[in-house]
């Protein structure tokens, strides 16, 4: 450091310099203090949920839930009918949920751009994605419950895949726009029609946040009740049949959770715990089967 | 350092220039006509003429900006992904103008490769990679197509390096072999010419250098267009360089001529890196 520098100002100041630092310090020392106090307490609600999950549904936890179907109070019934109904309802779903979901969502990213259809669609799917899913319950029973004459499984997998579409809508539009432009370019400098570069370069590049969208979907749907309580209703009984109102593990919850007896509310728990272990067991599969690749 | 331009300043160093002169250079193979270009309304190619001399190599050197690249995006209709952007006059091959409406954009951009500035390997398979180009425009059997396979690793100087792993994913590979690979990728179509749009600009020195000898092997086989912003890559790889400046084409001349006796002011400018 030379005298000859082209500054002409005052020289820093020890005292003021120190100060600052201090303040700095300080600052510092409460904005950390403020995050660790807001992880500890959302960490802290999250372990009491998960450990009276876990401490009533295990303690209610047995073979003859996988093996019984709901029965009346006090005679030891199980929730294979529920967990079963849930099964197939959310598979349903997601099967016809994730290909519409996926070519909008693809519309939107490859050939809507700038399109006044392309904002508008993206716009209703945006209000899809946060509409309250009792709403989307009550428009499938008007659509096809009550013309129809009756609750039914099927029902309850479309309600169910109109709350996947936007969610995939969505993934899948964010996915395919972060693939770079030079990929695309690729593609067609070797003569690839558009939507052979779309399918089988695009896709592929996108194919992990694609993934995990569908999945996260499944996710939401496994545990909806809303959707379901208009739609396929909840069966007590043993039925596969897609036109009859059909059991499910949400719908099983909400109504055994507030009844009086004892033993039912016993097997929501379970219920509640089967469904966080599902949605757990999925995540776990989604992050081994998609693990980066090199 | 003095301003004073002298005669060891004029001359450009730009280390070995063969001795090839405008003599040697081949029938074109593509003859660009009063070419103009446009982005929205702005006219970022003004009457071009250039042509690209069969089984050579022509550079194309300009400060950035000036349109060169935007020239090589026309050859293979790349500008038409992008509405807004558009081409008139005429760009000959086969006496067809390529530019014209109602060309097979897709057959048109297998007879004419392009090899872009930052690798793009797809998220594939070294094997998949190579296919997908060729399955494009033909049905080969499993045989023909390992055959095809190797035949383009091999062209590429890629082979010994992936004949072990070629179903292993692409993504694994060297920028430089990434970039290989899409020249092996472009090269099994077989095109009847290849566009190089800056192909070593992301790479090391010695991945630049295997690319360069690359292109000069690829040469006897195919017509290229390279755009480079390295004068001596121009100088080593090139039989004919092209001069750009603001959309203009300054001046094209054979490597030789262009580099030891620019005609035009701009370009001798231009080379001696007084600006750009």
């Amino acid at each position: 450091m030379s005298a000859t520098l082209s500054h002409r100002g005052p020289a820093r100041d020890a005292v003021v310099a120190n100060a600052l630092s201090r303040r700095r310090q300080r600052v510092n020392f409460l904005v950390e203090a403020l995050c660790l106090l807001a992880t500890f307490v959302g960490l802290a609600f999250l372990a009491l949920i998960l450990a009276t999950l876990l401490y009533l549904g295990f303690s209610g936890l047995s073979a003859s839930v996988f093996t019984t179907i709901t029965k009346p109070p006090g005679s030891h019934g199980g929730l294979l009918n529920a967990i079963i109904g849930s099964l197939i309802q959310t598979a349903l779903g997601t099967a016809i949920g994730t290909p519409i979901g996926l070519l909008v969502g693809t519309y939107l990213s490859e050939y809507a751009r700038g399109s006044l259809l392309g904002e508008a669609v993206r716009f209703v799917s945006d209000v899809l994605l946060s509409a309250p899913s009792i709403l989307i319950g009550l428009f499938v029973y008007t659509v096809m419950v009550s013309p129809f004459g009756g609750f039914s499984g099927w029902a309850g997998a479309v309600a169910l895949a109109v709350i996947v579409i936007p969610i995939v809508v969505r993934t899948t539009e964010d996915m395919l726009r972060l693939i770079p432009v030079a990929l695309r370019e690729a593609a067609v400098a070797l003569g690839a029609p558009k939507w052979k570069s779309i399918v089988f370069i695009c896709y592929r590049a996108a194919l992990d946040g694609i993934a995990t969208g569908v999945l996260l979907a499944i996710a939401r749907i496994a545990g909806e009740t809303a959707p379901l309580l208009f739609t396929s209703l909840g069966n007590l009984n043993w039925s596969l049949s897609l036109t009859q109102p059909m059991s499910s593990l949400p719908v099983t919850i909400y109504q055994y959770a507030g009844s009086a007896f004892d033993d039912w509310v016993q097997l929501a728990w379970v219920g509640a715990l089967l469904i966080t272990f599902g949605v757990l067991a999925l995540n776990v599969l989604a992050r081994i089967v998609l693990r980066p690749r090199t | 350092m003095s301003n004073s331009i002298t005669e060891a300043d004029a001359k450009p160093n730009i280390g070995t220039v063969s001795t090839r002169s405008t003599e040697a250079l081949n029938e074109p193979r593509i003859a660009i006509r009063n070419l103009d270009f446009y982005y929205g309304a702005n006219r970022a190619l003004k009457a071009i003429n250039l042509d690209f001399p069969a089984g050579q190599v022509t550079g194309m050197i300009g400060p950035s900006g000036c349109g060169k690249s935007t020239l090589l995006r026309v050859l293979n209709r790349m500008y038409d992904l992008y509405p807004g952007q558009r081409a008139t006059g005429e760009v000959l091959m086969d006496g067809e103008n390529i530019i014209a409406p109602g060309i097979d954009l897709n057959q048109l951009r297998s007879r004419i490769g392009m090899v872009f500035q930052k690798p793009t390997p797809f998220p594939m398979s070294i094997y998949e990679n190579i296919t997908f180009g060729v399955k494009l425009h033909e049905r080969l059997s499993k045989a023909d197509m390992d055959e095809r396979v190797e035949w383009s690793l091999t062209r590429a100087a890629l082979w010994a390096e992936v004949k072990d792993r070629l179903h292993s994913s692409a993504m694994g590979l060297s920028g430089g072999q990434q970039q290989r690979l899409c020249i092996a990728r472009t090269i099994a179509v077989r095109p009847e010419v290849i566009l190089f749009d800056e192909p070593t600009s992301a790479l090391d020195p010695i991945s630049t250098l295997k690319i360069e000898e690359l292109i000069d092997e690829l040469k006897r086989e195919f017509t290229i267009a390279i755009v480079t912003h390295n004068m001596q890559q121009a100088a080593r790889c090139a039989d004919q360089v092209a001069f750009f400046y603001l959309g203009e084409m300054v001046e094209v001349a054979a490597a030789a001529d262009m580099f030891t006796a620019p005609k035009q002011k701009r370009t001798q400018e231009y080379i001696t890196g007084r600006f750009g």
